[in-house]
């Protein structure tokens, strides 16, 4: 992994108070990313107006394309043309995304995508918060494949995650998801930009080797494969088609074999390496709440309620929220009583919660339509039941 | 024989001819229009590593993965937002979209309306054979008035688009028509298109043997080349608003725009002066210029100390 530190440029250093979508630009800016294609949707533009407004002085190029399916293209084309790149949205424009993230797979092209997401289905409740396509970022666009999703649950950690996301999507080669939520991108908190020497970046690693041996694709279920840019001579060819390393068509049932198995396990395989989750009073607790992204930060509240009541309980907060944290949960289902997963949806990662269990404990869904956050209480009370 | 008399194909180093056979069927019209590219990117004297190609989905879409430039086969319809991508992030590029009828002007219709209208500099080469070929012959947005197709089998009556008329109309810079007949017209104005900057859309009226003729009993290849020598009719710059096409009615060819206007990274990088200043440099500088740059700053020191 080509590590540097950050290019001043894109870094504007020192304490902020700005809001979530704020800070995803300021996050793409100092990761490295040059090349931003966007569609205005609520609650995410203002990462795109401010990704517009600082674009000049960076060096950097902003373009509102005529919709989210051109956006998500035009990605593809900038990573080829060498930069990095990200673009943000919400649930409409995210569903217009879908066939091109899947091209974008397929391909192995590095970028970001940022969901500020809105209740729905369809126009919904454009306005506010939801946590609603979550399993949508997974499975969302045709065929097998994998993705890497993280989940911010404060404004800086928009910005700290965002970095993240580039560093994952340039060694693994693949879209890199920030699943946040209207009430993180809308809610102003502290920011903390650090000097761009303290921040670290990965580099692309753009192939130098002689032109005949040059590859865009190695099928060996690992990050790390060199890729390359237009312009640089290797006269590489990339299609959505089923390839072989080459990147020309062969479409056999052996050789989608070959790419599926690439695609999903470099991710799988690897998953050790990717996931991040941050866990307080887990051991020896008796019920665990795991919750992500703003949902957390009211689950807080309801643990604390829960343990002065003199309950043992723990909790777990998906960092990464694709690939799942499937081992640790099988762990910890061995361990406690029950697994208490409120979300702002009708129930979708405790899908995973419940796979992952697999009947070794209790798993309690506390679900939430969209268009606000839990009430605490109601958290608390699945936990009071959880224990009894 | 002497060793040396190889018959190579004269257009070796610009296809990749590892990739051949190609998928096309005999007398299929795409062929000639990727070998009028191929002729005018070597007349052009382009560097070939700054040239790119992207491709929709259909059989012309198909043309990006066999020749040997920087090149991708994106999704159908989206070969304008990839390409737009690929030289917004590398201006130096120049960059094709070769693709079909329905992929460029259906399903991406949109793009290429907005990408016109930004006068991005991108050559957009349009395969029009008045159907949907690889997926068997339906209707097109392109289809003339009456043609039978397998989606309207009693005749298309739909309204088509002129597609020299909507590229005018959209903002495009460079507007042609040839068929694939004129392949000396069509080699010259993709020589032209790679020369200049902004949006050059050039449409080529191809034959589609296997369905377009055969479903509307037009006969073969050679009978599609007689119709286009009787019934094209060369009028440059003609208001693209005469350009329509009837089922098998004249087709207007020629050149019918070509005007100067600044292209979308012209106008950005202005606008971008006036309020950042002179200093302003998209991407900043390149790894090779900064070397060049450190270089000349060394010999200018190492010039000063031998003083
Ligand atoms: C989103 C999507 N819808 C439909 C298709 C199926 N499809 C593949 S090619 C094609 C039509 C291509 O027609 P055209 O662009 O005119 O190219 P031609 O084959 O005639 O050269 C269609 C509809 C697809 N690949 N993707
Ligand atoms: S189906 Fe038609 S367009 Fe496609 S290769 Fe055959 S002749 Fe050409
Ligand atoms: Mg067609």
């Amino acid at each position: 992994m080509n590590i540097v530190t950050a290019d001043p440029k894109g870094v504007d250093a020192g304490p902020h108070f700005m809001d979530g979508d704020h800070a995803i630009a300021e996050g793409a800016l100092a990761a490295g990313c040059r090349f931003f294609a966007g569609y205005p949707i609520t609650p995410s533009t203002e990462t795109a107006e401010r990704f517009a407004e600082r674009a000049p002085e960076v060096g950097a190029l902003f373009i509102q394309m005529e919709d989210e399916i051109a956006s998500i293209a035009a990605l593809i084309g900038g990573a080829w043309g060498g930069q990095k790149v990200m673009t943000v949205t919400s649930g409409p424009g995210f569903s217009l995304m879908m066939e091109n993230i899947g091209l974008a797979v397929m391909t192995e092209t590095p970028m970001v995508i940022a969901n500020v997401q809105r209740g729905g289905p369809s126009t919904g409740l454009p306005t506010l918060t939801a946590q609603q396509d979550m399993l949508q970022v997974r499975f969302g666009s045709h065929g097998d494949y994998n993705i890497i999703a993280l989940s911010p649950d404060s404004p800086q950690e928009c910005f700290d995650l965002t970095i993240e996301a580039f560093n994952l999507s340039e060694f693994y080669r693949v879209p890199v998801f920030i699943m946040t939520d209207e009430t993180v991108g809308h809610m102003h908190e502290k920011v903390v930009i650090p000097p761009a020497d303290q921040i670290k970046v990965v580099e692309r690693n753009l192939y130098k080797g002689p032109k005949e041996d040059f590859r865009p694709y190695g099928f060996d279920s690992q990050g790390g494969h060199p890729m390359t840019r237009a312009g640089d001579g290797y006269r590489f060819h990339i299609t959505g088609l089923t390839h072989n390393e080459r990147g020309y068509p062969v479409m056999t049932p052996e050789q989608n074999q070959i790419v599926l198995t690439h695609l999903i396990e470099k991710i799988n395989g690897n998953a050790d390496k990717i996931i991040r989750l941050e866990e307080d009073q887990v051991e020896g607790a008796e019920v665990v709440v795991l919750s992500y992204g703003i949902t957390s930060r009211i689950a807080v509240r309801a643990v604390q309620e829960a343990r002065k009541k003199g309950l043992k309980v723990g909790s777990l907060r998906l960092i990464t929220v694709w690939p799942f944290c499937e081992q640790r949960i099988r762990d910890l289902s061995q361990k406690v009583k029950a697994i208490v997963v409120p979300e702002i949806n009708y129930g979708q990662m405790v899908r995973e919660v419940e796979r992952s269990a697999a009947g070794r404990c209790q798993v309690v869904s506390v679900n939430h339509c969209g268009g606000a956050v839990h009430d605490p209480l109601v958290i608390l009370k699945a936990i009071e039941e959880a224990c009894r | 024989m002497n060793d040396n008399t190889e018959i190579k194909n004269p257009l070796a180093g610009v296809l990749r001819t590892e990739r051949m056979p190609h998928i096309w069927c005999p007398g299929c019209g795409i062929g000639s229009v990727v070998t009028c590219f191929a002729e005018a990117t070597k007349r052009s004297n382009i560097d070939p590593d700054k040239l790119a190609v992207v491709s929709g989905i259909g059989c012309s879409g198909r043309m990006a993965g066999y020749v040997n430039f920087d090149s991708i086969h994106s999704t159908h319809g989206r070969a304008i937002p990839v390409a737009t991508g690929l030289k917004l992030a590398n201006p130096k590029l120049k960059v094709v979209v070769f693709s079909g009828d329905g992929d460029l002007t259906g399903i991406g219709g949109n793009h290429f309306i907005h990408a016109a209208r930004r006068n991005m500099d991108l050559v957009v080469i349009c395969v029009n054979n008045f159907t949907y070929g690889m997926t068997g012959g339906q209707v097109t947005p392109t289809t003339p008035s009456s043609a039978n197709a397998s989606t309207t089998p009693y005749g298309n009556y739909e309204y088509p688009f002129s597609l020299p008329f909507l590229a005018d109309a959209a903002g495009a810079t460079y507007v042609a028509r040839w068929t694939s007949l004129h392949s000396r017209n069509i080699t010259q104005s993709i020589e032209e298109a790679l020369q200049r900057r902004g949006f050059s859309f050039i449409e080529v009226i191809t034959p589609c043997t296997t369905l377009y003729l055969r479903r509307n009993r037009l006969g073969d290849g050679v009978d599609t080349l007689q119709y286009y020598q009787n019934n094209a009719v060369i009028k440059h710059g003609i208001d693209t608003r005469e350009t329509a096409i009837g089922f098998q009615g004249q087709i207007v060819v020629g050149k019918f725009v070509d005007r100067p206007k600044p292209d979308y990274l012209e106008s950005a990088t202005r606008c971008n002066v006036k309020f950042i200043g002179d200093d302003y440099q998209l991407y900043g500088k390149t790894e090779p210029e900064k070397q060049a740059e450190e270089e000349a700053k060394k010999a200018a020191s190492g010039g000063e100390s031998a003083v």
